[in-house]
């Protein structure tokens, strides 16, 4: 049996855990995978949170992504660190910077979190126009003076993680010379149609033409650039043997290497599947997160055999599996069928045709205007023809 | 090789699948997949401090399969998993 045979089957513990801590979040990105903004009430408590290190580690489940909402915002974030560290759980943890002060970044660096941490700073764009359409005003200039003080303290290899869209496909090489300012290094992942990304999805989803130049420039920088295996829809864009592919498992790990604990203790196949077709449980209310990831009904149907549906008869099906489950069930496709960005081009079709977008299950987001929010709006490209152009027919010489 | 020790680094921890075991080390953050429990079972016998080529013997690995394993040591070298025991 291959090594991906094992995984297609699910392993006794997840490789690539994601916990997100709290829904809270300073910022209000457009494309906010958890549709985050405000705090939870029934958001664990820090001794909840500590009982599920516990079991991480005796589970040994060697480290854990760490997410939100923005963490750094829960209190007692910095303290957990703290313990999952002390317990042989590593942490990487995703953050806008809004808290990485050059105190907090010493201590990072230091010998207290003895190199098990590894620190991954957001930014959707090279520079701040693109970065800030999506993430809102001032967030590039925060992301920016996070990454410096990680770099002034010391630490080593912070990582500048990308959402790949439409507006910063062509800044790939300018997000890498950031990426070697600071030291850091670069990690790109997929937009996913989760949360509100799903009201910016048609937006912003790279274009068919740009999905080339992506693979290019993987297949081009595959020695330095991270994907947490994001973009396995792209191997198809390989040779039709294979060979072609992108480094990383290429499957769907969700519920068999892959899981997500949400901010209440809920179970989820994957961090971009936050919705209840994809619920797997509870960690309260039903025993813990070991026995969710052991015996949860959800999870057993994903680690069975699957079919390929629709497109088991394509070439191309050993290299993209049939693509990302939560990008096909977010636009409203048939889970058995193509990746809505098919590189084959099968999802197009279907896209163009009949579909009914799921409802969102839940929504974290903040309900009235805030000062960061991103405007969403195109900034003008060329001056107006006058200052006092207010004519429509300004400029118009027949 | 055959006739060297090694042991795993301090900051690696293996976990049991199915398969064979996952090796992961901290200190570097890489993750290697240990695909055959035979091999488990060799890096455990190394890690008691015998050579090579007592933990291979020990663990009934067939002499015509050690070069296999040996390359898949030197991988494990290589990704700063194991390294010499301290004389």
């Amino acid at each position: 049996m291959r090594l991906v045979d094992h995984f297609e089957l699910g392993l006794d513990a997840p490789i690539c855990l994601t916990w997100e801590l709290t829904y809270a979040c300073n910022l209000s990105c457009a494309h906010c995978l958890s549709s985050s903004g405000r705090r939870d009430p029934r958001e664990l408590t820090t001794q909840q949170c500590e009982a599920v290190l516990d079991e991480l580690q005796r589970m040994q489940v060697f480290y854990v992504n760490i997410g939100g909402g923005e963490p750094t915002i829960r209190p007692d974030f910095w303290h957990l660190l703290q313990y999952a560290v002390d317990h042989q759980v590593g942490v990487k943890f995703s953050t806008n910077g809004a808290r990485l002060t050059p105190e907090r970044a010493r201590f990072l660096a230091g010998p207290a979190c003895r190199g098990y941490v590894d620190v991954q700073v957001s930014l959707d764009g090279a520079t701040a126009e693109v970065n800030d359409y999506v993430r809102g005003p001032g967030s590039f200039d925060m992301a920016l003076a996070a990454l410096a003080n990680l770099r002034d303290a010391g630490f080593q290899d912070a990582k500048i993680s990308v959402v790949c869209t439409r507006h910063n496909i062509d800044q790939l090489d300018a997000f890498q010379a950031l990426a070697d300012d600071y030291g850091a290094t670069l990690r790109l992942t997929r937009l996913r149609p989760s949360g509100r990304g799903a009201d910016v999805w048609d937006e912003l989803h790279p274009l068919p033409e740009q999905q080339r130049v992506l693979y290019d420039w993987l297949v081009a920088h595959d020695d330095r650039v991270l994907t947490g295996d994001s973009f396995f829809h792209l191997a198809a864009l390989g040779p039709a043997d294979g060979s072609g592919t992108l480094p990383g498992l290429n499957l769907c790990g969700a519920g068999r290497v892959v899981c997500l604990i949400d901010p209440v203790g809920d179970v989820y196949a994957c961090p971009f599947a936050i919705h209840d077709e994809f619920l797997a449980g509870s960690l309260l209310a039903d025993g813990g997160f070991e026995k969710v990831w052991r015996e949860s009904s959800l999870f057993a149907e994903l680690r069975s055999p699957q079919t390929g549906g629709a497109c088991a008869k394509c070439q191309f099906y050993d290299s993209c599996r049939g693509g990302c489950m939560a990008a096909k069930f977010f636009t409203g496709l048939p889970l058995d069928g193509p990746d809505p960005e098919c590189v084959q081009g099968y999802g197009e079709p279907l896209l163009a045709g009949a579909r009914q977008v799921p409802a969102a299950s839940q929504d974290h987001s903040r309900t009235g205007p805030t000062r960061n929010q991103p405007v969403m709006l195109e900034l003008m490209t060329r001056p107006p023809v006058s200052s006092c152009a207010e004519s429509p027919l300004a400029g118009f010489a027949p | 090789m055959l006739d060297e020790t090694w042991v795993l680094d301090p900051s690696v921890a293996l976990r049991p699948e199915p398969f064979g075991a996952l090796a992961y080390h901290f200190g570097n953050r890489k993750l290697v997949f240990l695909k055959r429990p035979e091999l488990v079972d060799v890096v455990r016998r190394l890690d008691a401090g015998v050579t090579v080529r007592e933990a291979l013997a020990a663990a009934g690995v067939p002499e015509p399969s050690w070069p296999a394993y040996v390359a898949a040591l030197s991988g494990l070298v290589e990704s700063d998993m194991i390294r010499r025991a301290a004389a």
